[in-house]
């Protein structure tokens, strides 16, 4: 009697027959380690990715981390050569802790597709954009569209002090903590009693006690300057809360939400650059034969996960099974090749497969 | 079968601990010499009583080895994963109070809430290119808060001990840690954030949710749980 094909076989079978399908569209198969430093890591993600991740120590080369993604290394194996442009693919084990779903896998495969180096950021965007979407097309899958990139030239366009820009900037991807500084710049809550007693001290450095620790005295004093040049500064307006409030909100197919976006860039023309380069996604995906005018689009998409995205983000889910995590993500990270390519950069747009999902909503083959 | 009760096995948590279940009938007592950790259960039948270090009580509930368990519920929620799910709270004994709470220096005269924790540490990362440390045993409780609180560009140094004096000692800028009184901090020229600790923990009675029982265990557990009155 035939047994049946273990689980993890057919999902591996499953993996090789997109990877392949990727390949067939001209990318370069990646292979790489699974225990991976865990420095880089660390510093790109902060400190919540050992939530997700398995860090172990070496006892000579230091803390390692299970691979909790291939982006890392695909970015550093192509920031290391010649610098012309590539696409690969590869798909393989990665590894993440489920603490709030234990029931959801912590060891799956993941099959990847990453562009690099491609000049025409629209076409390249509409192309892996285009081949994800058909590889996954008989699964009948919502997509989800965003442009973190319009959230980053939203803050940029924001009428308001460099400081206050900085500090949305580092939290577009925590949107809790993004609200509360809107919040607290515009003067909608009220300041803490021990900010308040700070800033009305007459002296520049009040007295707090020994010195200890490496953050200095000098430091201590420059914060508070800081923050008191802050707070001699203007609220945020009602007007720039709005329009914030409004990009956010924006929730449509492509075309409205573009053509909504076009109506705030009249009050935040900073908006503008941002918006041309969605239009002329949109153009390259309908060349693509993508039916943008269905494609939903979600200005907040993308903003909770990894932080690296800088640009169009994506992903596919099942609408009968949203008990599934979604069936693939990607988007662009221009910066993250900035960051990891000492001195170098390259534009870089891909994303991933989860094939093992893929099997559970009845395989693509 | 009999029920097992696991208790702290030494210090003025034992002691607490026993003087709660005799002040309502049932006597809690260790048997053998001072060092041997061996004890017996008063009042009521079929119960063993299981000495173990308060650590240890979180998970050996988790497995089912132990049907009730006296621990901080700050142990519980720290090495449990979905802890609700595992083991239930009976009742609060109402001692070994303390709370887990984040800490900087004193002299850091700008950072009394989460928001000034986060900016400080976005200014310290440009200063010393690494993130602030801040040296914890209690990693998970520690990130979620700090996570919640929309604290970024720290990352938690492993302590187990003496905490307090990372800082002085230039292996952490801040920490988090249980405190009952704040000598120890105030010592050390550190003081509390001024916002809610991360976890209000006291000295707590808990039933396993795995643990398997006899049809006869469950009379007793009734019979323990009724003269308790939880």
């Amino acid at each position: 009697m035939a047994q049946d094909i273990p689980y993890k076989s057919r999902v591996r079978i499953e993996a090789e027959a997109i990877c392949d399908g990727f390949i067939s569209a001209g990318a370069a198969r990646f292979e790489t380690d699974i225990l991976l430093q865990a420095e880089v890591l660390l510093d790109l993600y902060g400190e919540d990715i050992r939530a997700r991740a398995y860090v172990t120590t070496d006892p000579e080369r230091g803390e390692m981390m299970l691979r909790p993604d291939f982006t890392v290394p695909v970015v550093q194996y192509h920031m290391a050569g010649d610098g012309f442009p590539a696409s690969y693919t590869y798909f393989g084990e990665v590894f993440r802790k489920q603490e709030d779903h234990p029931d959801r896998r912590s060891e799956y495969l993941q099959v990847g597709y990453e562009e690099f180096g491609g000049a025409n950021a629209a076409a390249a965007d509409a192309d892996v954009f285009g081949q994800f979407s058909g590889a996954l097309a008989p699964l009948g899958l919502r997509a989800a569209t965003g442009d973190i990139g319009i959230l980053i030239a939203m803050v940029e366009g924001l009428n308001t002090t460099d400081d206050r820009r900085a500090a949305l900037m580092r939290h577009i991807w925590r949107p809790a903590r993004f609200t509360a500084l809107v919040k607290r710049f515009a003067g909608l809550t009220p300041v803490p009693p021990s900010r308040a007693a700070l800033l009305a001290a007459d002296t520049e450095m009040p007295e707090g006690g020994v010195m200890i620790g490496l953050r200095s005295e000098r430091e201590i004093a420059t914060r508070i300057a800081a923050l008191r040049a802050d707070a001699a500064q203007p609220r945020m307006s009602s007007e720039i809360v709005d329009l914030i409030a409004a990009v956010l909100a924006v929730s449509e197919t492509c075309p409205n939400a573009l053509e909504r976006l076009r109506d705030i860039a009249v009050d935040l023309p900073g908006l503008l650059p941002a918006l041309d380069r969605f239009e002329a996604r949109c153009e390259a995906m309908q060349q693509r034969g993508i039916d943008v005018d269905a494609l939903p689009f979600e200005a907040s998409y993308g903003r909770t996960s990894m932080e690296y995205y800088d640009g169009f983000v994506f992903g596919f889910y099942s609408e009968t099974r949203p008990d599934l995590p979604p069936v693939a993500t990607g988007g662009r990270y221009d910066a993250l090749t900035r960051r990891l390519g000492q001195g170098r950069e390259n534009p870089a747009v891909g994303g991933v497969i989860r094939p093992d999902v893929v099997l559970e909503l009845g395989g693509l083959r | 079968m009999t029920i097992k009760l696991g208790v702290p096995s030494k210090g003025r948590l034992m002691e607490k601990t026993f003087d709660w279940f005799g002040a309502r009938g049932v006597t809690l007592s260790r048997t053998g010499s001072d060092r041997e950790y061996a004890g017996t259960v008063g009042g009521v039948d079929g119960v063993d009583l299981v000495l173990l270090s308060a650590g240890e009580i979180p998970r050996e509930l988790a497995a089912g080895r132990i049907h009730l368990g006296v621990t901080g519920n700050d142990l519980i929620q720290e090495k449990l994963v979905q802890w609700d799910q595992k083991v239930e709270p009976l009742a609060p004994l109402g001692f070994g109070f303390a709370n887990l709470i984040v800490a900087v220096p004193q002299c850091w005269v700008d950072v009394d809430t989460l928001d000034d924790l986060d900016g400080a540490a976005a200014a310290f990362r440009t200063r010393h290119g690494f993130r602030m440390r801040i040296a914890t045993k209690y990693h998970r409780l520690v990130r979620d808060y700090l996570r919640r609180g929309g604290v970024a560009d720290y990352q938690l140094v492993d302590s187990q001990g003496a905490t307090e004096g990372t800082v002085k000692n230039l292996t952490a800028e801040a920490i988090a840690d249980i405190t009952t009184t704040g000598e120890t901090l105030r010592a050390n020229h550190l003081k509390i954030l001024d916002e809610r600790p991360v976890l209000e923990s006291q000295a707590t009675l808990f039933r396993s949710r795995v643990a398997e029982k006899s049809d006869a265990d469950r009379v007793v557990l009734r019979t323990l749980i009724d003269r308790l009155g939880v």
